[in-house]
């Protein structure tokens, strides 16, 4: 197989291709999440790998998400490499005590002495009309711990990569997965395998705007980016990748390069990612703005029910061209 | 429903192991009214939780485990901690914040921790180290250690929805874990009749199919008798086993407790069972030592405690500047 040779899969197949390679390459690797193995992962992501790996390696586990998230904490300590699955970020929740007050604290606690080296899978993201208990963006909660490292895996190379670059850290890593993804296909390299999980990524080289995102905004932005280009607006499309430490080099250095913000995500506008990423860029780099930098953020609503009203709550593509072209006044 | 036993302690004590047991007992019990005294004296700060009372339970538990078992502990474990043989001068250092403490000071008196020693903490939210504890055990099994995992906690976390789904794993997945509730009748100021509505917390073992057998957390030698026959059985069955010891803490829960919650008499009562003189009794009763052998014992116990105290004080404080160490690990 060439380099060059390219394929063509969906976000769920890159996911599943990811953590089967995770598991044929280290035998302390193992999976265990609610209705991982049997019923093959809520999300059908895991189908079939409870057949190839076997229950020891695809372990079921009853809805106890403390109890799990623990003993995955647990197994870390005691030399395995868990990948530990939170069905939704909304269940994610119930298991903070042990993210929070013992993953993120007990390197510290300890003056250095005990790692941490468990990986959380958390799917996440608005669109499925799954309502207020089963979407929500809450990257934010999680990227504000300290000790933690926090990952968005807003593209296929990345759902097919981050969890095998997360496998070699001594840190507790957390991904969140995009459910709204897991069907769209997209061409990846047929060798794609651990990505660099310490970068934010230029996805869209541009010269007029930076526009940047995570997650489920990162290919709403590109999109975005390619209705542009038809009005003679360049933009460039950054994808922060890396929540929590932030890189902000990538960032300051696409700022130098086109004088104008538009940040996008979907977790609520109050105290999200953009509020970090917008004051970072004030402190460092604010004498390189044309422009005030410019948010757009989820609509401070639990998320409703009905399509035309879970649409209204996140922002579309067509909200990030207005909006782009108004910071242009192209209109 | 299977019937939950009460251990006793072996009609016969050796000599050199009860000097040995003694002797432990009293370095904890001399350890903590020394810490007490520290933290008048504001060289002890944030909160202090002392094991005075309780002593027999951690020392009878530990003795019987060998260097590869894991052991996690609650907030109050300066008593495992000194069972474990972490250097009392490194737990008396990690109490002051200095960076010879045994978490570089980093912890204090809740966060005990010796990776060398597989001592896992000083876990100070309440049933919060209960499912890692499973995870560790979890991991033994997986890799085929021969080591099994020790969690100490109070009744009050078997009030946690957290004990519940803990004890649930451990029997579910079959791991080498041995859960030791020392129940000291009081979940801070709450006594235990107004936080469970079953209050033998024995009990509730049996509910998720795990051995489980009570003892007079009073008594080292029953105390260890039933930690001895946990450990074996657990290594002959790989399965999760329960000990519940009954004891009682005879200092506040903290130094900030005006003990507004109990009975004067009710204190005095339990201190007729202290541990230690109790043991002291027995070792009399067997000749095994003299009244001079235990006035001996007390000033080597003091010896080592000022020791210990004259470590920390010699201790040095780890430079702000390092303040962000230890959030990540250095190589990733």
């Amino acid at each position: 197989m060439s380099e060059n040779n390219i394929i063509k899969l969906t976000y769920r197949e890159a996911l599943k291709r990811g953590i089967r390679e995770a598991l044929q390459k280290d035998e302390k690797v193992f999976l265990m999440g609610e209705d991982v193995g049997r019923y093959g992962g809520a999300f059908a992501v895991s189908k079939g790998l409870l057949q190839e790996f076997g229950p020891e390696r695809i372990m079921d586990v009853p809805l106890s998400e403390s109890g799990f998230v623990g003993a995955g904490i647990g197994a870390a300590l005691n030399g395995m490499r868990p990948i530990v699955e939170i069905m939704t970020v909304n269940f994610s929740l119930l298991a903070m005590d042990q993210i929070v007050n013992n993953a993120a604290t007990l390197l510290h606690m300890s003056g250095g002495q005990i790692n941490v080296p468990v990986v959380i899978r958390i799917s996440c993201g608005i669109g499925r009309q799954l309502a207020a208990q089963h979407s929500h963006s809450w990257e934010p909660l999680y990227a504000h711990i300290p000790g933690l490292k926090v990952l968005s895996a807003g593209t296929h190379e990345d759902a097919r990569g981050m969890l095998l670059t997360a496998l070699q850290n001594r840190d507790p890593v957390i991904i969140f997965e995009y459910t709204f993804l897991l069907n769209k296909e997209e061409e990846i390299s047929a060798n794609a395998g651990a990505v660099d999980i310490t970068k934010a990524k230029v996805r869209r080289e541009g010269r007029d705007v930076s526009i940047i995102t995570y997650g489920a905004g990162v290919y709403k932005a590109l999109d975005a980016a390619k209705e542009l280009i038809a009005t003679g607006i360049d933009a460039e499309v950054i994808d922060l990748r890396v929540l929590r430490p932030l890189d902000e080099v990538t960032i300051f250095n696409s700022v130098k390069k086109t004088h104008r913000v538009l940040l996008v995500e979907e977790a609520w506008g109050s105290v999200n990612v953009s509020s970090e990423v917008s004051a970072r860029i004030m402190e460092n780099v604010f004498y390189e703005l044309d422009a005030p930098v410019q948010r757009l953020g989820g609509v401070e609503v639990p998320i409703p029910y009905p399509k035309h009203l879970e649409d209204a709550s996140i922002p579309q593509n067509a909200d990030i061209v207005k909006k782009v072209k108004k910071m242009l006044q192209h209109d | 429903m299977e019937e939950v036993q009460t251990i006793q302690s072996l009609p016969a004590i050796e000599k050199n192991h009860g000097l040995d047991l003694l002797y432990q007992m009293m370095l904890i019990r001399r350890f903590e009214e020394k810490s007490a005294e520290l933290y008048t004296k504001e060289k002890i700060r944030g909160f202090l939780h002392l094991y005075v009372g309780e002593e027999a339970v951690a020392v009878g538990v530990i003795n019987t485990l060998s260097a590869d078992d894991n052991i996690l502990c609650t907030y109050r474990e300066h008593g495992h901690a000194l069972a474990r043989g972490i250097d009392a001068g490194m737990i008396m250092a990690e109490m002051y914040g200095k960076q010879e403490g045994c978490s570089r000071g980093r912890g204090g008196s809740m966060h005990l921790f010796d990776a060398k020693r597989k001592f896992y903490g000083g876990n100070a939210i309440v049933g919060g180290h209960l499912a890692m504890s499973v995870g560790m055990a979890l991991a033994s099994k997986k890799q085929k250690k021969n080591n099994i995992t020790v969690c100490f906690f109070g009744e009050g976390a078997a009030a946690e929805g957290e004990f519940h789904e803990a004890m649930n794993l451990a029997a579910l997945w079959s791991v080498p874990v041995l859960f030791v509730c020392e129940n000291n009748l009081y979940a801070m100021g709450t006594a235990i009749r107004y936080s469970h509505a079953v209050t033998e917390i024995e009990k509730k073992g049996p509910a998720y199919g795990i051995e489980t057998v009570v003892v007079d957390g009073m008594d080292v030698l029953a105390v260890e008798n039933a930690a001895g026959r946990a450990v074996e059985k657990i290594h002959a069955t790989g399965k999760p086993y329960f000990i519940v010891c009954n004891t009682y803490r005879f200092r506040a829960h903290s130094m900030f407790d005006a003990e507004l919650y109990r009975d004067k008499t009710e204190v005095e009562e339990w201190k007729k069972r202290d541990p230690i003189p109790k043991l002291q009794q027995q070792m009399l009763g067997e000749n095994f030592i003299s009244q001079n052998d235990i006035v001996i014992m007390s000033k080597k116990v003091e010896d080592e405690v000022q020791k210990a105290v004259d470590f920390a004080e010699a201790g040095t404080w780890e430079p702000a500047e390092e303040l962000t160490k230890f959030v990540y690990s250095e190589n990733g």
